[in-house]
């Protein structure tokens, strides 16, 4: 870790100026991957600017009948509120599926949103990785790879979305509210947030500098049933192997979106309006492109079976 | 005292402190954070300086130079030691790894520098900018390519007779003849001790002398290993370890953390502590080691083994140990006919050593499930198929028994206690819901080891007892149970017993490691009670043999005195120590354990969860059912980790465990582990000790994992011989879901 400075933002506007005018600043929330970088100097930012004094702390109802989140509301607040319980359970089942109690009373909704893709590479600095180091050439492709994407990835990076929650976003088309430097706030659907790869695997999110989360709005409610199973290597704290989110219709109609195959939870429109047809059209629309590896190329077959489970579930 | 035939009746049988459930004393101190361990001893030395180890990233090579001029330049570097500046440590005994010093690299992340710093994040900052460069060759560090290169192996437990010891009668002949055959390869992979606490140590030097505050489970063996490499008398050297957290082997060994702090704070000229950051101890510190093992099975159409085949390869550096795969089957089956060696392939993957149950671990997770395949074959109950080829004396020579061996009990009351019955043998076909549910049983075989052991214990003027031994307690319950054994000789309560271990000043003992702990260090507490009972006796005038020590007063002849009299002119002290003859080699010696486990699997994701365990284990006396408990649902724990979860991910090409860190290496959490049901069998064991207890920390591992294994394979009917059985090793066998 290097050293920096740090400063507790006391305004919204006072945020995103201290962090577009001083070079290497970053926001940090709950910080609980962040520092982690910060410890292995995987990020190093010079200026800390802690957001977490903000107003952005409440859930309130919309209009249309939706539901407003601030960035800063906790996943334990987020996925125990009466509304997100009631009317959009993938949420709360996605959060909850994800790291540990005391992470989660940590992680804020826009920090998480935030999370850096992962890949044993990325994390240890001896080793090439384009994503840390653009240029130095990705190790994961022929090296460990079981836990990483499967399609949506490029000859520059395999690592994957480990997200949780951020796959239930996706599924319910939340748009993410951004502050700008310029003083005003732009929304931008979920579907646009997440980068993928390219050729500039160091960069994960749409998001320019100084831009800060103020707020995920969710559209109203679907009805129908949901969904949300997560699958790993052991019972709890671990990240997904591969997870499926996903909200059924009596009609056999619904939504569904992939975690841990891509590097951006993967949901393809074109893939969920087969879901009348079962599993296995849905997967092989999902995934014709994919590129997996032979360590990976399991989570293919897993996800089919995974989505054939939560299929099963929504018959009950 | 020299324990050289089997124990008679001894106040210890009076069992009224040993073998009650007692709560740990060191409980509260644990609860409320205020046991200090060796990072934190503050208090203990001023101006400490924090290190932060540099390591390699290279696997093999040499380091062609290092500069460290902006480092040293770095906010409150105090400074900075190089592998350049010291002559390579020569290992101590039972190590293979140049712990630091020379230029050449022999694994990756061995210590290349120390930076030093007024804080932890300062030297952590600076050390990231060390710069090493390097001559980089190529390694070795795949075992599946390097093991037809493997050569025959000693198991150092054994000695040079390792080697051909168990070739015995016509094994290919018996194998060749026999009407039903298992023929397999299994594999196990590379896993780390993951215990929580990591290595840690705080040196000092005064007058040219050293102390190092630390965490180890072997307080004589540090200080060997450390004075011999410092070129120091081993009296110059103390080492403290009082507390420790965790070790399963990753800390019988001198470690890179002790000799870096003693190196720089010699060099610094003031006390420096230094940690193994989680990276290091993966990749620096000691691993166990994988292993390939070819098991062939001969048997009778009556389930009547004629042969056994046990071949077993694993890695290690040039010099190191081999994982003795083949220990258990040695001695867990009888058959005339048998064939078992180890081979040890030369791999530069850093040291491969001693963890948790070393050999019988591994070997058993393909052994018993060799038997399970060997049981379906046959079509034969696996319980019944163990208990017809149980042995009650050494394959290798029947004159040789074994002390105490209840392994049939331990199968039959586990298939009791566990509803056997219920299994369905036939693969496959038991559903709950989604689950697909199956059962499985597995032996255990763990050698009871004799180390010799002193302790003193001093009877206070207060009346109250101290007992004084290098002995460490490193989670296990050694504080409690030599309380146990103190109160025990003495006639007193435990609460009047106050125990200090871990201090290399104290009398040397056996230490924690290979489950010899608790039998070795209560039975050389035992010599030195009999000499404090001989004491206050002679205080009293009383003859030694007839004198009864209980609540509290001390009887002989119809005279009864309180036992605190005797130190009224000043403390009584009684001090010796356990040394054993040859009743290890007229008998065998061992712990045995019926491991049983349910498991359901997710019919749509093949995802392995426990449902329910158990494990009958014979170990011996229990000296505490609390503690002993604790041994064995701890290593049930481990088995489910090494079954489903636990491994090493090595990348050939960079010659390093990628995943170094307890977020990539996995090791099971309380949601994995369900209901655990431990009997412990009590048959004191004469033979044994004084105490009549064996080890019990290991033997709970021992089948653990294969059991877990077998009941996967009763679920699905897919058999998965290469561990550990995540759920893409089956998935494309399981039944098709839409």
């Amino acid at each position: 870790m290097k050293p920096f400075t740090y400063e507790r933002a006391k305004s919204p506007a006072e945020a995103v100026q201290a962090v577009t005018s001083t070079p290497g600043a970053r926001f940090i929330a709950g910080g609980t991957n962040l520092l982690d970088l910060m410890k292995l100097q995987i990020d190093a930012p010079t200026h800390l600017v802690d957001v977490r004094g903000l107003p952005f702390t409440t859930i309130e109802d919309t209009q249309d009948g939706g539901l407003r989140i601030g960035a800063l509301v906790t996943n334990t607040d987020l996925a125990s509120h009466p509304r997100v319980k009631r009317d959009y359970g993938v949420l709360s089942r996605a959060i909850v599926a994800g790291a540990t109690g005391q992470l989660r009373n940590k992680a804020t909704t826009g920090g998480n949103l935030l999370q850096r893709n992962r890949c044993p590479y990325f994390y240890n600095t001896d080793m090439p990785c384009n994503k840390r180091r653009p240029g130095s050439g990705c190790a994961a492709l022929e090296g460990v790879s079981r836990s990483l994407a499967v399609i949506g990835t490029s000859d520059n990076c395999i690592a994957q979305n480990p997200g949780d929650m951020a796959v239930a976003l996706r599924l319910l088309d939340a748009d993410i509210e951004v502050l700008g430097p310029s003083g005003r706030t732009h929304t931008l659907p979920i579907s646009e947030f997440h980068r993928l790869p390219g050729d500039t695997p160091e960069r994960d999110f749409a998001l320019g500098n100084g831009e800060l989360i103020t707020g995920v709005k969710l559209p109203p409610p679907l009805g129908g049933t949901h969904h949300y199973h997560k699958v790993r290597d052991r019972a709890s704290y671990a990240f997904a192997i591969v997870s499926v989110a996903a909200v059924l219709q009596k009609d056999g109609s619904g939504r569904v979106a992939f975690g841990s195959v891509a590097p951006k939870p993967w949901r393809v429109q074109e893939a969920e309006a087969l879901l009348p047809q079962g599993p296995s059209a849905v997967t092989d629309r999902a995934f014709q492109d994919a590129r997996p590896t032979n360590d990976n190329r399991f989570k293919i077959a897993l996800a089919e079976r995974t989505l054939a489970l939560v299929i099963d579930e929504g018959r009950r | 005292m020299d324990f050289t035939s089997p124990a008679g009746p001894n106040p210890i049988d009076r069992q009224i402190a040993v073998g009650r459930a007692t709560s740990r004393v060191d409980g509260p101190l644990k609860v409320t954070g205020t046991a200090p361990y060796a990072y934190e001893r503050h208090d203990v030395a001023p101006r400490q300086a924090y290190g932060y180890v540099v390591g390699s990233s290279i696997a093999k090579g040499r380091v062609t130079g290092i500069d460290t001029a902006a480092a040293k330049a770095a906010p409150g570097v105090v400074g900075i030691i190089t592998t350049l500046d010291y002559k390579p440590a020569e290992p101590p005994a039972r190590q293979a790894a140049n712990l630091f010093g020379g230029d050449e690299i022999s694994h990756y992340h061995q210590a290349v520098a120390l930076v030093v710093a007024e804080t932890f994040e300062q030297a952590r900052a600076a050390a990231q900018l060390v710069d090493v460069r390097y001559d980089k060759s190529a390694g070795r560090f795949d075992l599946a390519a390097e093991a037809a290169a493997a050569k025959p192996a000693v198991d150092i437990n054994e000695g040079e007779d390792a080697k051909i010891y168990d070739r015995l009668g016509d094994f290919d002949a018996a194998f060749a003849a026999a009407p039903v055959q298992v023929d397999a390869s299994y594999t196990t992979p590379h896993q780390t001790h993951a215990m929580i606490e990591p290595h840690a140590s705080i040196a000092a030097w005064q007058d040219g002398k050293l102390t190092v505050w630390t965490s180890t489970q072997m307080v004589g063996w540090t200080r060997t290993g450390l004075a011999k490499i410092l070129g120091l008398p081993e009296p110059d050297v103390r080492i403290v370890s009082p507390f420790i957290g965790g070790g399963f082997g990753g800390k019988l060994y001198l470690r890179a953390d002790a000799l870096l702090a003693a190196y720089a704070a010699k060099a610094l000229d003031r006390p420096v502590k230094v940690t193994l950051q989680r990276p290091l101890i993966i990749n620096n510190g000691t691993h166990r080691s994988a292993t390939i093992q070819r098991i062939r099975l001969g048997a009778g159409r009556d389930g009547r083994l004629t042969a056994i085949g046990h071949v077993g390869v694993s890695g290690n550096l040039p010099g190191g140990a081999p994982e003795a795969a083949v220990a258990p089957t040695k001695l867990l089956y009888a058959a005339p006919n048998r064939d078992m060696y180890l081979t040890l392939a030369e791999l530069d993957l850093g040291e491969a050593n001693d963890m948790r149950a070393p050999g019988e671990a591994p070997g058993l997770m393909a052994l018993e499930m060799a038997m399970d395949e060997l049981a379906e074959k046959l079509g034969m109950d696996p319980v019944e198929l163990r208990i017809l080829n149980d042995t009650q004396t050494d394959p290798r020579d029947p004159n040789r028994t074994f002390s105490e061996r209840h392994l049939v009990e331990c199968l039959r009351t586990g298939a009791e206690r566990f509803g056997w019955s219920r299994r369905n043998p036939k693969p496959g076909s038991v559903r709950d819901g989604k689950w697909l549910v199956g059962m499985g049983v597995a032996a255990g075989i763990r050698l009871n080891l004799l180390m010799p052991s002193a302790a003193r214990i001093r009877l206070e003027t207060d009346g109250t007892l101290t007992v004084e031994t290098d002995m460490t307690d490193i989670g296990t319950g050694s504080y409690t149970i030599l309380a146990q054994t103190a109160a025990e000789m003495m006639g007193v309560p435990v609460e009047a017993v106050t125990v200090r271990l871990g201090d290399s000043a104290f009398p040397k003992a056996a230490g924690s490691g290979g489950q010899w702990g608790a039998n070795n260090a209560t039975s050389g507490l035992y010599a030195a009670c009999v000499k404090l009972r001989e004491a206050v006796a002679t205080t009293f005038g009383m003859r030694g043999n007839d004198v009864d020590f209980s609540g509290g007063m001390v009887t002989a002849g119809g005279r009864s005195v309180p036992l605190a009299e005797a130190a009224r002119a000043g403390p009584l002290v009684g001090q010796d120590g356990i040394a054993y003859g040859d009743l290890d080699k007229t008998y065998v010696q061992a712990t045995f354990a019926g491991q049983f486990a349910e498991v359901g699997v997710d019919g749509f994701t093949g995802e392995v969860r426990m449902r329910r365990m158990l494990q009958v284990v014979d170990a011996g006396r229990v000296l505490n059912p609390l503690t002993a408990r604790s041994q064995v649902i701890g290593a049930m724990t481990m088995g489910v980790g090494g079954a489903l979860m636990e491994a090493l991910a090595v990348d050939p090409r960079y010659g390093l465990f990628i995943n170094h860190d307890l977020g990539g290496y996995e090791v099971p959490v309380h949601a994995d582990i369900p209901h655990q049901e431990v009997i412990i069998l009590d048959y004191p064991d004469p033979v044994s000790s004084p105490m009549k207890a064996k080890g019990i920390g290991e033997i709970g591992l021992c089948g653990a994992a294969a059991a877990v294994a077998n009941a996967v394979y009763n679920a699905t009917g897919v058999r998965v011989r290469d561990y550990p059985i995540t759920l893409d090793r089956h998935l494309d066998h399981l039944p098709t879901v839409s």
